[in-house]
């Protein structure tokens, strides 16, 4: 069920300013691509574009395409809530809702989106927990709120939550960056495991994360203030650690930026 | 103590300070003061000589302080001096005026005089009750907050989710006209569109009306300000879950700003109840009971507490009842209030910890 992404010639503008320009790049299924690149140069911005998020934002608008397998998100006629069932995303900060308990939060997706039995409900709701690496800590306080639990464990169950509602692709804006080392490095595992299910697509400011977890890394950057983002190559993870095409790449990732 | 102690070894970090008790000193001490000072200019208000004692006690504490501690410490003593003096100064009247009310309301306030109108009862004699006004109010009210809550939360869920551009901002602004309408000109508004235009008559529901003119924008602008708070990373949370957008707002921005939607209501509920001049333009007021809101007129607490002042001619057993129906009216405001705390902390995101 993970599907390849592939984005060809992408724009996308926040009312006239043009944040990210001409985008080209293919999304391995089954692997975690990694985005890098410094504050600013849009990798957020067009890892929201993957699922339509970037629309929500007033004044956002995109031309170009992305292709998931073979369909084009931006074609005429798709349903952008449909999209997000099929890409999922976890957020920068973790954000269970706080209305809910840890069981509702995880499965919040489903029964917002329709009606399941309470047995099936169970059961995806421990495999989504299993998944996320979080059952054996909450399994005893499914009915408790879920803003209750620590930090990381909160973004393990965004994680759960995202996966609850069985998406193609999973997009993660630096999901460990509010984290703490422990908390990260569960959530390191949990994206290894995931890759085996998923396509994941991962924003990190982090070198030495994205050199840890992904397959695939794109340096991103940006010409100037106020310049759009772009992408300056997209290599496998080793060559762009250890020997990548272009300058500007290797002077980010040895610190000898700028 | 140990300042005296460690005062004889200078130490920048550790400055001299007056005892905790001192603040009381000082308060005791301009209240006898200023006590002093208007028994001996003969001055006859309560007022006047609270307000030299509180003069007193704030220049009293800036100076002591000054001399003792130091400038920093006494500006800052100053400040909560001036603090506790501004609440004294607003909790001085609503208290008074509470003790008032229930002094003269508990009178005449029993079982009898909650159940029972004035329809047999002459305006000067003793006896009758406030039961149509009870209900009066009541039918009103609940008829004025079933029509302003739905109008009041949609439109501020429409200003907050859905409004760009120039609708929105127009509908902002007339919102905010429809804050400074004077009740009166509520009331006359029904009473000309309402009941001269169309010719429907007094009712309770013309009453509703005019109140709900006056409930809406206080729904309005309460809601908006607690859809403001919830956080935006929970609507993209739940969008990102392929959730469309009208059950996001339905099942998780509404639910996470509930209490303090509640609050807000129940705060618009408790302004309307008061009003009085809309009722008595276009409901007019009756001595009998009238179940039925929507046809003849009928009595609301406000009106009937105006009516006895107005229409006793200076009779003791109606000014009771005025006092009775007053301490009623506060009462059930006071319970309202209470009730909104109740839900608000009942329905507020728990943390669980």
């Amino acid at each position: 069920m993970a599907k390849r992404i592939d984005v060809s010639g992408l724009n996308a503008y926040y009312g006239s300013f043009l944040a990210i320009e001409d985008i080209s790049m293919t999304v391995e299924p089954r692997s975690v691509t990694a985005f890098i690149g410094p504050s600013g140069c849009g990798k957020s911005t067009f890892l929201r574009t993957l699922n339509r998020m970037h629309e929500v934002t007033p004044g956002g608008r995109v031309d170009g395409k992305v292709m998931l397998d073979d369909e084009n998100l931006y074609g005429a006629g798709i349903d952008p809530v449909a999209v997000r069932r099929e890409v999922g995303m976890v957020f920068q900060r973790p954000n269970p809702f706080p209305t809910m308990s840890v069981y509702d939060n995880v499965a919040a997706g489903l029964r917002l989106n329709g009606k399941y039995k309470k047995s099936e409900l169970d059961d995806i709701v421990e495999k989504s927990l299993r998944g996320a690496n979080l059952w054996n800590e909450v399994k005893d306080r499914l009915n408790k709120p879920g803003s209750g639990l620590s930090g990381g464990q909160q973004q393990r169950l965004c994680i759960a939550r995202a996966i609850a509602v069985e998406p193609n692709v999973l997009l993660m804006d630096e999901p460990c960056s509010a984290l703490d080392p422990i908390s990260t490095l569960a959530i390191e595992d949990l994206i290894g495991e995931l890759k085996e299910r998923f396509t994941i697509v991962i924003v990190t400011h982090n070198m030495q994360q994205a050199a840890r977890v992904s397959d695939r890394t794109a340096f991103f950057n940006l010409a100037a203030v106020g310049r759009p983002g772009k992408l300056i190559e997209i290599d496998d993870t080793e060559r762009i650690f250890s020997n990548p095409s272009v300058q500007a790449t290797e002077d980010y990732i040895s610190g000898r930026f700028g | 103590m140990s300042n005296a102690t460690l005062s004889s070894k200078p130490s920048s970090l550790r400055g001299a300070t007056l005892p905790g008790w001192s603040t009381w000193a000082i308060a005791a001490g301009s209240a006898a003061v200023g006590y002093a000072v208007s028994a001996a200019a003969g001055l006859h208000s309560d007022i006047q000589w609270a307000l030299i004692a509180a003069v007193l006690f704030v220049a009293g504490s800036y100076g002591i302080s000054a001399k003792v501690e130091g400038r920093r410490q006494a500006k800052d003593r100053t400040a909560t001096s001036m603090v506790w003096v501004a609440f004294l100064l607003a909790v001085t009247p609503l208290a008074s005026l509470i003790w008032e009310t229930a002094k003269r309301g508990v009178k005449v306030l029993d079982g009898y005089f909650l159940t029972h109108s004035m329809g047999v009862v002459a305006d000067a004699e003793p006896g009758g009750g406030i039961y149509h006004a009870i209900l009066g109010t009541l039918e009103q009210v609940g008829l004025a907050t079933l029509i302003s809550v739905p109008v009041g939360v949609l439109t501020a869920v429409y200003l907050v989710e859905y409004g760009r551009g120039r609708l929105a901002q127009a509908v902002t602004f007339f919102v905010d006209v429809m804050t400074g309408i004077p009740s009166i000109v509520a009331g006359l508004f029904v009473l000309s569109l309402w009941i001269l235009i169309l010719g429907m008559g007094e009712s309770g529901f013309a009453g509703s009306l005019a109140l709900s003119i006056l409930m809406i924008p206080v729904v309005v602008r309460s809601t908006e300000e607690m859809l403001k708070l919830v956080p935006n990373e929970l609507r993209e949370a739940s969008l990102a879950l392929g959730v469309p957008k009208w059950r996001t707002i339905l099942k998780v921005v509404l639910p996470t700003s509930i209490g303090g939607i509640v609050t807000g209501v129940m705060l618009a509920i408790a302004r309307v109840t008061g009003e009085t001049a809309p009722v008595l333009l276009v409901v007019w007021g009756t001595d009998f009971i009238n179940a039925n809101p929507f046809q003849d007129p009928q009595e609301s607490l406000p009106m009937y507490i105006y009516l006895q002042w107005a229409n006793s001619g200076g009779s003791g057993a109606a000014y009771d009842r005025a006092w009775a129906a007053a301490l009623t009216l506060i009462a059930f405001i006071m319970i309202l209030n209470l009730l909104a705390r109740v839900v608000a902390r009942w329905k507020a995101p728990k943390t669980g910890r």
